[in-house]
């Protein structure tokens, strides 16, 4: 079987600065894949060179068996990636509805957009209860699930989440990472980058450390967790 | 004459046309951070366009018929330059210091002025506009002028058309999202360089509709007619708070009664008899748009920056 991402020696610079220095890793279906490391190490990048938002200067990208490098980003989602980007970005001014639609632009299918939004709101109650009000005043955890949601609207077969639990509160956290898990059990195939380490790698098949640029320790996500190194670096121990 | 109703009612009139033309400011600049000052010229060349389109009608057709196909000549040639100006001069400084696009728009403007002064027969001079036949119309003490029927009619269908344009279509919703945060937008699959080209096309529209109502109004269009009235449509979309399209009605709605209003009654308060007429109009206008920003940056419907994030 092919990985339905797989990623080769990836490399992507803003300007004279390279962010992301010849990365590899792959996802296969049904998987939770995630990439940690502190601050700066190129995650973000990573997720939106995938995305089609930044051109690499090198390497690879497939998805699903085909070459993502000339595809504009518009098109990316339609080949079934989805991206729900750090920081969450929301469309504050519309309402939590219209976010919701909007994760469906390309789809032409009303009744199956219908049963998602529902579906939406049935992972996520708060959401359907506040369905008509503007997305910018949910608090950041909510605004968190609607991006989530957001994302799923396209029935993504890769769903790309950025740091989904930052800047939350604990509670709010052990929400979101339940759902991580309840999506994958529904089989939805995650690409996950955190810096919640214990938390994504608790959860991952796949993990891969990065720093600065580089993927610096790979393996399943149990043998990271309790790998020395990691525990000192990202779960602060000494 | 001066009775309060009928001035009101004038205000708005006039006010609705700089309305349709802030439309076309203000959703250009709420997707791209552009305030095309060409955009007065875009309305300029519409009103070309209704003309033409005139001059080439058998000559007796009845305004009936001629006024659609002039509405069409004007919506063609405003949305071609509108169109072709982004693609062309706009699209390729995209990534440029925002003083680049700022300078090209006034160069485009100036440029469309003296190319329909060169070119256009007999448009060194002011040019016949057609006329609705028919008197003027009385609602109890109010007048309403032949020539501002069509602006009466075609300044609310045209917010409606716009106000569920941008709300319930596809396209609508995609530039509401573009113009929110266009990164995310493509995420979504949203095509935002065809998005920024309907909204240079959607605002043209709008321009051209008033470049007609103009034509009607004034009874001529000349080569100069975009840069009063779009500096006044470009002050509508800031009173309203630029990057609003109900903002830009609704500052066109205020500005053309301030306009009014101080041309009829400021030259009726004693002392400043000096200080009325059509040339201060302007002025006040413009005085407005001063003490709004002052005590309102924001505009009248607009939000605060840090609400927009
Ligand atoms: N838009 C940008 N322009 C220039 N440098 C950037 C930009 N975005 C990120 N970087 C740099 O690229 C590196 C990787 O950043 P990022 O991908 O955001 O890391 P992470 O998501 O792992 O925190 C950092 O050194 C950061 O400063
Ligand atoms: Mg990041």
């Amino acid at each position: 079987m092919t990985a339905l991402l797989e990623v080769e020696d990836l490399r992507v610079a803003y300007g004279k600065i390279e962010a992301v220095k010849g990365i590899s890793f792959s996802v296969d279906a049904g998987q939770i894949v995630t990439l940690i490391g502190t601050n700066g190490a190129g995650k973000t990048t990573t997720l939106r060179t995938l995305s089609g938002l930044i051109k690499p200067r090198g390497g690879q990208i497939k998805f699903n068996g085909k070459s993502l490098k000339k595809v504009p980003a518009h098109d990316i989602v339609a080949l079934g990636l989805a991206h729900s980007p750090e920081g969450r970005h929301i469309f504050p001014r519309m309402t939590i509805e219209d976010n919701l639609l909007l994760g469906a632009f390309l789809r032409k299918d009303k009744e199956g957009i219908q049963q998602d939004v529902q579906r939406a709101y049935d992972l996520f109650p708060i959401l359907g209860e506040r369905r008509k009000q503007a997305a910018g005043t949910l608090s950041g955890g909510e605004q968190q699930m609607l991006a989530m949601g957001r994302a799923l609207m396209s029935r993504p077969k890769l769903l790309m989440l950025d740091e989904p639990s930052m800047g939350l509160s604990p509670i709010m956290m052990q929400k979101i990472m339940a759902t991580i898990a309840e999506l994958k059990a529904q089989g939805t195939t995650i690409l996950l980058v955190e810096q919640n380490a214990q938390a994504a790698l608790s959860l991952a098949d796949q993990g891969h450390v990065m720093e600065i640029g580089n993927v610096v320790l790979s393996g399943p996500g149990r043998e990271l967790l309790v790998n020395e190194d990691v525990r000192k670096a990202y779960l602060g121990e000494d | 004459m001066h009775e309060l109703p009928q001035q009101l009612v004038n205000g708005l009139l006039l006010g609705s046309m700089y309305g349709l033309v802030a439309i076309g400011y203000t959703m250009v600049y709420g997707i791209v951070q552009l305030i095309n000052f060409a955009h007065g010229e875009i309305f300029m060349t519409g009103g070309f366009g209704a003309l033409t389109v005139w001059m080439m009608l058998p000559s007796g057709s009845t305004m009936w018929v001629a006024l659609p196909l002039m509405l069409i000549g004007a919506v063609f040639v405003a949305t071609t330059i509108a169109v072709a100006a982004e693609r062309f001069a706009y699209r390729p400084l995209r990534n440029a210091p925002r003083l680049a696009p700022l300078i090209t728009a006034i160069g485009l403007s100036i440029a469309l002025q003296q190319a329909v002064w060169a070119w256009y027969p007999g448009a060194t001079s002011s040019l016949v506009f057609p006329e609705i036949p028919g008197g003027p119309f009385h609602l109890g003490s109010i007048t309403i002028q032949t020539g501002d029927i069509f602006l009466l009619i075609a300044a609310p269908i045209s917010m409606a058309f716009l106000g569920f344009f941008v709300k319930k279509t596809r396209t609508g919703r995609g530039m509401q999202a573009t113009a929110q945060d266009p990164d995310t937008a493509k995420l979504m699959g949203v095509n935002t360089d065809r998005i920024i080209t309907t909204a240079f096309a959607l605002g043209a529209v709008f321009a051209a509709v008033g470049a007609v109502a103009y034509g009607l109004k004034y009874g001529e269009v000349n080569f100069k007619m975009g840069f009063l009235l779009g500096l006044k449509a470009f002050t509508a979309a800031v009173l309203g708070g630029i990057g609003n399209i109900y903002g830009a009605m609704v500052g066109g709605l205020v500005l053309g009664l301030a306009e009014t209003l101080t041309t009829v009654y400021v030259a009726e308060i004693p002392g400043l008899e000096q200080l009325g007429g059509q040339s201060w109009g302007n002025t006040w206008a413009f005085v407005l748009l001063i003490l709004v920003l002052l005590f309102r940056p924001q505009g009248l419907l607009g939000q605060r920056v840090a609400d927009r994030v």
